[in-house]
């Protein structure tokens, strides 16, 4: 097993995190134009990677310069002036937004989705600038971000191997320094399993705590956005802004107040006998998480990571989660079936791809159609019209809908147990490009250990953790119950106290 | 069980979906296979529990939101049909549908 060193010295802008770059810009000892710039350099650089798929040197400098400005009047909060970039399934008005499809090759929206006016230069905006749109899945269906229908995108750690799925471009910007925060998207696992595979960390909020408001939607009832960056700290911060209700625009957004997630993070643990402490903090381990399944290397990382906690207070403790395998099945019916019937909307006539010629307008729903959706989609809108259509609804559609029912109240006795859970994200480091291509089937198995909370809608989150295989990085994923993204943040930030895997950066 | 061409040619039709025949050979063996996986549900004994939609329908009853039915955005006809593929005089035009 190969272990990068740890970083020493290095001051360079890119290398500091979303916290540092608030701090230099509040003090005025660097522009938000000068690391706007900076930044673009490195995306420019860094091209090869794919991880971009539309950048605006001038839309992000307009934007670096309203930040600026405000910061001269003397504004100062918390993400004003810092870059981040979106993953391509948030609309924004000032870049194009293709969810990675053909189907929106060119497509223009006229407004911005909440969460991006939330973080954005507007008014009533956290004041981050934004440097463009990240590559993903198309309309995030995968796990390696080869579905994108534009190209594929290369893991910084090792760029034979993939970045992870479905939000690998937000994952492979922010490890490789060419932004310091992103914006992911997590249906199945993607936040969670692409910062894992690249060694950042990512939050799944409880499904609804972030508005899905202009999230190119895949299935509803499970898509939730959330914050990807280096540290827990960092996520904090951005979930903080992202995060509150949207009553008006989404009817599935919770009407719960937000915690000011980066100033509680240590405070929020109040399960130790001190503020900073993880002493007594219950972390449930799911046997089914630590079975055959798992390979070798991840699971020594993570039992490795667990042994810190252990070390720093928290106690551990078995839990069952029994019906975690039914979770891919389950998952794999309701998800496409949600699926198609929000990519029914594509239809050629609003927006989207039209073929070039075609007869009647069934044709040419169908031509439009056939052309615009990559392989991936189209299968899922298969699997989804079938398990919805009549005589299958009952078995299928239904019956997983019961089931769900069943995973998430198992969830709820195994927080009986514990105040947290604990497991590998993904059953492997990162695989190379290509290797799972031809196999649809082996990818969706790779969703095991996240498929279950998303099913469950309960906050989930990747913690650098380690090293595995061939020097890639290994991620620690931890649970919470309903609504506590805040004692999630709290026992990542307090391991990353501990550790330095999250200071790891690829060569 | 297994799915059939015919099967899959229709479900095909039913998403407006047009694929070529060597799709309709490879779609069916990976629904096929896929299939094969969805059929463990059955082992789950799911007798009187009612269906999940909402996740966080597990803690209590999720209240869906209504509003007032009032329009609350501005007239952005323009700028909507920016991306549409054709256009007439704010008319989105498609292939004639009555003779």
């Amino acid at each position: 097993m190969t272990t990068p060193a740890p970083n020493t010295s290095s001051t360079e802008l890119h290398d500091l995190g979303v916290a540092e770059l608030a701090a230099k810009l509040a003090a005025r000892e660097v522009s938000s134009v000068e690391v706007t710039q900076h930044f673009l350099a490195r995306i420019k650089q860094h091209d090869s990677l794919g991880a971009f798929l539309a950048t605006d040197a001038e839309v992000s400098l307009a934007q670096a310069r309203a930040a600026d400005a405000r910061l001269a009047a003397g504004e100062r909060s918390p993400l004003l002036g810092v870059p981040l970039a979106h993953k391509d399934v948030f609309v924004t008005r000032d870049f194009p937004t293709t969810a990675a499809s053909k189907m929106l090759e060119n497509y223009r929206s006229p407004f911005d989705a909440t969460v991006v006016s939330k973080l954005g230069t507007a008014p009533g905006g956290a004041g981050m600038v934004s440097l463009g749109k990240l590559n993903c899945d198309e309309f995030a269906m995968g796990s390696g971000n080869e579905n994108s229908a534009y190209k594929p995108v290369h893991n910084p750690w090792d760029v034979s191997r993939i970045p992870g799925g479905s939000s690998g471009g937000s994952a492979a910007a922010v490890a490789a320094r060419l932004v310091p925060a992103a914006t992911g998207t997590d249906t199945g696992g993607s936040i969670r399993q692409p910062a894992s595979l690249t060694g950042i960390t990512g939050i799944k909020p409880t499904y609804g705590r972030c508005s899905r408001y202009g999230m190119v939607a895949f299935a509803s009832s499970l898509d939730q956005a959330g914050p990807m960056a280096r540290s827990a700290l960092d996520c904090a911060l951005l979930l903080s802004a992202m995060a509150g209700p949207d009553l008006d625009r989404d009817s599935t957004s919770l009407d719960l107040p937000v915690t000011d997630y980066a100033t509680t993070l240590i405070a929020a643990n109040t399960h130790g006998t001190g503020a900073t402490s993880l002493k007594g903090l219950k972390i449930g381990l799911p046997k089914q998480f630590f079975g055959a399944g798992c390979s070798d290397d991840v699971l020594s990382a993570v039992r490795a990571a667990l042994a810190e906690y252990e070390k720093l207070g928290a106690i551990l403790v078995e839990v069952d989660l029994p019906l975690t395998e039914l979770s891919i099945p389950v998952y794999y019916v309701i998800a496409p079936a949600e699926a198609s019937s929000n990519l029914s909307r594509f239809d050629g006539v609003r927006y989207g791809h039209r073929a070039a010629r075609y007869g009647d307008l069934n044709d040419m729903y169908k031509k439009s159609r056939s052309e615009g959706f990559g392989d991936e989609a189209t299968r899922r809108i298969m699997i989804g019209t079938y398990v919805l259509s009549h005589g299958y609804y009952d078995a299928y559609y239904l019956k997983a809908q019961k089931i769900r029912r069943l995973i998430a109240e198992d969830f709820q006795k195994a927080f009986k147990q514990c105040d947290i859970i604990a497991g590998p994200v993904s059953p492997t480091v990162a695989w190379k490009i290509g290797e799972k291509g031809s196999d649809p089937m082996a990818s969706y198995l790779a969703d095991i250990y996240t498929l279950s909370s998303s099913l469950a809608g309960l906050p989930g989150m990747s913690v650098p953790a380690g090293f595995g295989a061939h020097g890639m990085p290994v991620g620690l994923q931890l649970i919470g119950n309903y609504f506590e993204e805040a004692l999630l943040l709290g026992a990542a930030h307090q391991f990353q106290l501990a550790t330095d895997w999250h200071l790891r950066k690829p060569a | 069980m297994a799915l059939t061409l015919q099967e899959i040619s229709k479900v095909a039709n039913l998403a407006r979906l047009e694929l070529r025949p060597d799709e309709t050979e490879r779609v069916l063996a990976q629904l096929n296979g896929f299939f094969q996986l969805v059929d463990q549900m059955g082992a789950v004994n799911t007798d009187g529990i009612e269906p999940l939609a909402h996740p966080a329908a597990v803690l209590g009853e999720v209240a869906l939101r209504l509003r007032d039915d009032v329009a609350s955005e501005p007239d952005q006809r323009e700028i909507s049909q920016r991306s549409a593929p054709a256009v007439e005089r704010g008319l989105f035009l498609v292939p004639k549908v009555i003779e």
